[in-house]
């Protein structure tokens, strides 16, 4: 099971180091709410489409990662056609739209592992108000690989209760799986500590 | 905070993620398919107290926001959390925070009456009152307008609620983290 939805490609966009782009999308997002004439939004929103197409990642994830938002944004026109006017609706949906396709695209070009290490630079400066950014990166790591464990652990637990005609029902298939996972946190932490982890260690002290 | 509670908050964003892999299912009473990712808010609050529920849902944001696809119905990146739904996704870690430290003050009286009471304040009342706002400003609706449209969830909401105080009281009894953490030892 691999967690993730980066496509590799040779592409330049790739190649854009993940912080550009991080805060590329912060500045659209300010930006999108900012533009004085909305008409711009559509030789942007051309653009994100360029470059998603320059990208060259793949339509049928796009599809399926707009499909649920792009029902709302319907509405949401709908809404606005209705009640106050269209062109409103047609700038909040282009605004949307922009929004929406420039986060996919910087999604399926960056690496997570990418991703997490300009988190960890970005959270740096946080430290002085007591967040510890070694901390975070083991909670994230731990985290990441207990996901498809406790995904196994979750459909066990279903096959059990299903031969008990309990499959349905939520209550049967939380409890066991939150107890396990309280389980197996104990015996984790034992593991750690084991090892002789100190969470509160400073670098300086290696 | 010691090992243990950096376990107990990686894990319980890894069930929260495990909890949106899960197809959603359609309860019989209540025509709108649920899923049980906010349910795991509510637990993650419940069961771990104030400052570790709010972080497991903090983590599990973060992994959305980097683009692990664990999202309900298999989606990721920064583009839901910028989206219409935003607001409600943004209010989660706050809610599991407040359900906690409500929990945490009325431990020693917790049973199902309160623990769901809890859970329909910060978990229903407090994430609405974040996202309905964001979704009337970011698609410049009326306040109104986007609450009507959030309602038809609240029934699924309740249910959860439910099912979030039943977990919580078991819990208390059958494996209880949150008087551990009472004692100075621990932080």
């Amino acid at each position: 099971m691999t967690l993730g939805l980066y496509v590799h490609r040779e592409t330049p966009i790739h190649r854009v180091p993940a912080a550009v782009k991080v805060l590329t999308l912060v500045a659209a997002g300010v930006g999108v709410f900012l533009v004085p004439n909305p008409l711009w939004l559509v030789p942007a929103l051309a653009a994100v489409v360029g470059l998603m197409v320059l990208a060259r990642v793949p339509l049928g994830e796009t599809l399926r990662q707009l499909r649920p938002v792009a029902v709302l944004i319907v509405v949401i026109f709908l809404v606005h056609g209705w009640f106050t006017s269209w062109t409103l609706g047609f700038l909040v949906v282009l605004r949307f739209a922009v929004l929406l396709l420039l986060a996919l695209l910087v999604t399926f070009t960056t690496r997570i592992s990418e991703m997490i290490e300009v988190l960890e630079r970005g959270f740096r400066p946080l430290a002085v108000f007591g967040v510890n950014p070694e901390k975070l990166s083991l909670m994230l790591s731990l985290t990441l690989r207990f996901i498809p464990l406790l995904f196994e652990k979750f459909q066990e637990i279903r096959e059990a209760q299903r031969a008990r005609g309990l499959d349905r029902n939520i209550l049967a298939l939380l409890m066991p799986l939150l107890i396990k996972t309280l389980k197996m946190a104990g015996d984790l932490t034992d593991a750690i500590d084991a090892r002789g982890y100190d969470p509160d260690r400073k670098p300086t002290d290696r | 905070m010691n090992t243990r509670d950096m376990v107990y908050v990686a894990l319980f964003a890894a069930v929260v993620a495990v909890l949106g892999l899960f197809p959603p299912i359609v309860l019989p009473v209540v025509a709108v398919p649920i899923t049980a990712q906010s349910l795991g808010v509510m637990v993650a609050g419940s069961v771990l107290g104030a400052r570790r529920g709010g972080l497991a849902i903090l983590l599990f944001l973060i992994l959305v926001a980097v683009g692990v696809p664990i999202l309900a119905g298999g989606r990721g990146g920064f583009g839901v959390l910028l989206g219409p739904g935003g607001g409600f996704l943004l209010s989660w870690p706050i809610a599991a925070f407040l359900i906690g430290l409500m929990v945490e003050r009325n431990w020693r009286r917790l049973n199902i009456v309160v623990a769901f009471l809890i859970n329909v304040i910060g978990g229903i009342l407090f994430v609405y009152a974040c996202g309905v706002p964001w979704v009337a400003v970011f698609a410049e609706i009326g306040l109104g307008k986007a609450l009507i449209g959030s309602l038809g969830f609240i029934p699924g909401d309740l249910v959860k609620a439910a099912i979030a105080a039943l977990v919580a009281v078991t819990l208390k009894r059958a494996y209880p983290i949150i008087e551990v953490r009472q004692s100075p030892a621990a932080e």
